[in-house]
Formats: structure tokens, sequence, C-alpha cells
């Protein structure tokens, strides 16, 4: 296939003391793929993420956005190349409303400055009312309109899911980065997340990465999946390819299948 | 959009002024209102500019004395030494400071919470011995014969300005990223924010603005002494920042009208007046421990009531 790369992992590690949390990863993923990241628990899925989005940057190895080196570049540059991410323990502006949780990932492509917003300006009432319109109908789409004005601290758990995502897919994104987002839900709520997310990538074509533990929603998802134990990918592959792969089975799926 | 609202509000404080300015000049307020009046103002914009870096982006500074040292020192240096006229002395002492406030916050801001907070008592405290040791400006027994240029229409008009001006930044997309880096650093930078870049605005406005509240201080008090700019100082501001609700202008505002009429009013019980004021904090802080106004949003409980208004605002 001649699809553009958009994300190249050339064997980068992370290592921490005498901890290789992380360790020569390679990973290669395509524009509009939809691809899952499985590991037990302490495999180094979310430190592979955090390398992914600047929070550390990677011992050794290489790492490339859209062709782009991310390597020394900060978590907000990167998500200018065009990388969100949500976070496996909820981290949304607890006391900001739903409204400002969306705008603040206007704030990088604002097109006034803080000099014209002292003095109020026209061009700050311009991008103002531009980025909460915008925001407003970016909440639609997640249903989150009713709620605009509610902080965000105060919304039920699905729906603080709901806008995490909704708050990433604002910073307009090429690859989208999902941290355990099924995590705390019920079976239900599972399905429905199961459902957005395959919306997400065809609505808004990119490419979403995501770090599940629930395999129902993985593998019934997901297009590729990429299996991390103590650092190392120990398999690639199709679902199908995955459920049949001793040596994940021996590491991980042993009891589900 | 706002604008109504917001000249609404200019005009009732203007009104405010001239009534004050009235009876000052029918004399029916004396010195001593005059005095309170003008230090409420100072402390006002004091606790406003404190609150952008500690209140709205949640970098626990509390090295504000030294900022407002150096704007009271460096205009007073331009008045006496180089007889410049008052507003360019303001200037030079709030740009001096907000320089300081660079220069220190690009290395402090990378550190967090206690840390952060040690560091900027610490550079307050040096600020506060440059100025012991230097004979330019009197060393201890401080600088004397400034002119008595401050008065109700500059308190006034500039404490205006301040709270015009961090308003305007708060109610931003700049407000809502300072906002975010205090709600959560990692998300906020994970979602495009700069966090350096408003760390450190938050620092040099709020920095600026504090040595404005300098220069209005030195120029209304005859003499500035490195003692009066010491942490104790900083630590006043800060409560008045505690007290009123970290993150509420208006709230802080409040707390710092009170706080300041309560020393004020106090003064007459010397023994007592510590007391009082620390019980006020400790109730304060047990019954309202997010300050008066701290989760309260006037202008959340304002648009609630005016909802149906405001949905036909958008759409049209």
């Amino acid at each position: 296939m001649a699809q553009q790369q958009i994300l190249q992992v050339e064997n980068a590690s992370r290592i921490f003391g005498g901890l290789r949390a992380v360790s020569e990863v390679n990973m290669k993923i395509d524009q509009g793929e939809l691809v899952g990241l499985i590991g037990p628990n302490g495999a180094g899925k979310t430190t592979l993420f955090n390398l992914l989005t600047g929070v550390y940057e990677p011992s050794e190895g290489k790492i490339f956005l859209n062709g782009r080196s991310v390597g020394g570049k900060k978590p907000y540059q990167i998500t200018k190349l065009g990388a969100a991410r949500t976070f496996q323990n909820i981290r949304l502006f607890g006391d900001m409303t739903v409204l400002e949780n969306v705008m603040v990932a206007y704030n990088m492509h604002a097109s006034h400055g803080l000099f014209s917003s002292i003095f109020r300006l026209p061009s700050h009432f311009g991008g103002e009312q531009e980025m909460r319109e915008k925001a407003i109908e970016f909440l639609k789409i997640f249903k989150l309109d009713g709620k605009l004005d509610e902080y965000a601290k105060n919304l039920p758990y699905g729906e603080q899911r709901r806008l995490e995502i909704a708050r990433a897919l604002a910073a307009k994104p090429q690859l989208l980065l999902l941290d355990e987002p099924a995590a705390g839900m019920n079976p239900q709520e599972t399905t429905d997340l199961m459902n957005l997310i395959r919306w997400i990538r065809d609505e808004f074509k990119i490419t979403i990465l995501l770090i599940e533990h629930d395999m129902g929603l993985v593998m019934g998802v997901c297009e590729r999946i990429y299996v991390l134990d103590h650092g190392q990918i120990i398999a690639e592959g199709t679902p199908a390819e995955i459920r049949a792969n001793s040596k994940v089975v021996e590491a991980y799926l042993g009891q589900e299948v | 959009m706002f604008n109504k609202k917001f000249f609404q509000a200019i005009a009732l404080a203007i009104v405010f002024y001239a009534i004050v300015q009235g009876l000052i000049y029918g004399e029916v307020l004396n010195d001593y209102y005059v005095d309170t009046l003008v230090l409420l103002g100072i402390n006002i914009i004091l606790a406003v500019s404190l609150n952008l870096i500690n209140g709205f982006t949640g970098q626990f500074s509390i090295g504000h004395a030294g900022f407002m040292s150096i704007g009271a020192y460096v205009s007073a240096i331009l008045t006496v030494y180089f007889d410049l006229p008052f507003l360019v002395a303001i200037l030079g002492g709030c740009l001096a400071a907000a320089l300081a406030g660079l220069i220190i916050g690009l290395p402090t801001l990378r550190l967090k919470g206690d840390y952060l907070a040690i560091a900027t008592l610490g550079f307050g405290e040096i600020i506060r011995i440059v100025w012991l040791n230097t004979e330019y400006v009197g060393g201890a027994s401080g600088l004397n014969g400034i002119s008595k240029y401050t008065n109700w229409t500059w308190a006034f008009f500039l404490t205006l300005v301040t709270i015009v001006v961090i308003q305007n930044i708060v109610k931003s997309t700049h407000g809502r990223a300072m906002i975010a880096v205090r709600e959560n650093e990692i998300a906020a930078e994970s979602m495009g924010v700069n966090v350096t870049r408003y760390k450190v605005y938050a620092f040099v406005i709020g920095a600026f603005f504090a040595g404005m509240a300098g220069a209005l201080s030195a120029h209304y008090f005859y003499i500035i002494q490195p003692t009066s700019f010491n942490f104790m100082k900083s630590f006043e501001i800060l409560v008045f920042v505690v007290l009123g609700g970290l993150g509420s202008t208006t709230g802080v505002v409040l707390g710092t009208i009170l706080l300041t009429l309560l020393f004020t009013f106090l003064q007459d019980w010397p023994e007592l007046r510590m007391i009082i004021y620390s019980l006020i904090l400790v109730l304060t802080m047990i019954f309202r421990p997010k300050g008066l106004l701290g989760s309260v949003d006037l202008n959340k409980l304002l648009k609630k009531k005016t909802q149906p208004a405001a949905e036909k605002g958008v759409s049209s």
C-alpha cells in the first residue's frame, strides 16, 4: 500500500534507572488505521504513549509523526504537529465549564494575541466568537451541547470520558491516542464507546491508536493490534492473528480465550 | 455582547469616583478617609495582580512584596533623582518590576508548588537585602523626600485599569489557558497550551502591577524603607487573595476591602488587632475554605438568571 505513514517508531526505548519500561519498540501506523495496543499491567503501554506525546523523551531510538521527528519537542508542540490524547485517569479541567474545556483546545490556533485581548481590540472579539461557535458546534456532535455551562467535574463519568475525547478531537489531530477509554465503563457504555470510536474514525478521517484492557472492545473495533509485554512488542497482527498467537496467549490472553 | 455590561460597570465606577472626589473636595472626607481609600486602591492592585499568578494560573508565588519594592524604589529614584513626571516614574517602576518578573520567572517557573513558593520567597528577601545595602537609595534608613504625587484620583484610576486589564486577560483564550494550567498542567500541555509561556505571562503581568502598587505607595507615604517590603508584606497580600477566593477577582477585591478596613479600624486597639485579625482568618478558612467567593462565580449566577436573553444573543 502506498498510504502515507502517520506514525513511525524506530527502536524507541525508555529507561528508568535499571528498568527498560519500553525496549526497542518498532511501530508503523498508516493513515486512517484503527490500531490497538494491548498488554498486561506494567507492560509499558502508557509509557509508550508518553513517549509518543512528548511527556517523556525516548532514551534511545526515534519517533516520527507525519514524517517529522518528535525528538526534543514538548507536548504542546507535538499536539501542534497533529497528535492529541486522552488520559488513563481522566484529566479534564474540572473547574472549567464543558464549553471552556473544548475552547482550550483552540488556544494554539488563536488568531488574537494577549495584547489584543488586554485592549479588547476587534480581533479579540472576532477570535473569541469564532472559538465559541466552533466549540458549540463541536459539542453538538458529542451530544454535550445541553451542558455547555456545566462544570466538567460535575458531569457523570461516561460524559467526562466523552468530553475528554471531544476535547482531544477539538485540537484537530491526525492521530488520536486513547488511553484506556473504556476503563470503568459498564458493558452498555463500552458498546456505545466502540460505536463512537468507529464513527470518529470515519467522520474525522483520522488515525486512532488505543490502549485498552477490555478485549471485547479491542478485538471488536481494531483492525490491527500490537501486543506489548515487558516493554517489548511480542506480536503484531489482525485480531484473529493475535488470538491465535501462542506467545500472546501465553503472556496475556491465556485465561481469556 | 459584553460591551454594554462593561460600559455600565465603567460608568458606575466613574460615578463612584466623582462622588468620592466631590466629598473630598467638599472636605466631608478628611485625610484619614483619603488615606484609607488610597491604601485600599494599592492593596486591591496588589491582590488582584497576585491573584492572576496564584489564583488563575495556580503558581504559588509569595514574592509579591519584592516586585512591589522594585516599583517603589525605581519610581522614587526617577522622581527624586531625575525629576521625571509621575506618570513616567510609574511606568518605569512597572516595567522594572515586570523585567524582574521575567528574569525571576524564566528559571523558577520550572519549579512546582512548595518549591516555587520558597524560590519566590527567597527572591523577595534578596531584593529587600539589595535595597538595604544600596547607599544610593538610603540603605536601611530608606529613601526620603519623595514628593506626594499619589492622590485619590491616581489610586482610583490605576486600580480600575488593573482590574479591567486582569479581567480582560482572564475572560479570553489566554485566561482560559492559564486556568487550564492551574487545573491540570499535563492535560493543558497536551491540548497544545504552551504552559511555560502562560506561566511567564502571568508572572510578568502580576509583577508589572505589583510595581504599579509600589510606585503609588512610594509617592503617598513620602518615604520608603526596605523593612516595609519584607515577607510579612507578601503574606499580607496572599491573605487578601486566599480570603477573598483564589481565582475570583470579585472575591479578591471584596476580601481586600474587608481586611484593609478591618485592619485600619482595629488600629485603635493595637494589642487586640492581631488576635481579631487572625481569628477572622481562621473562621473564614473553616467556614469558607475556598475563600469568600471562591466557589461562587458571579457572572455565572447572573447568566443563569438571564439564560433566555443570552441564548437569543448567540443565535442572532
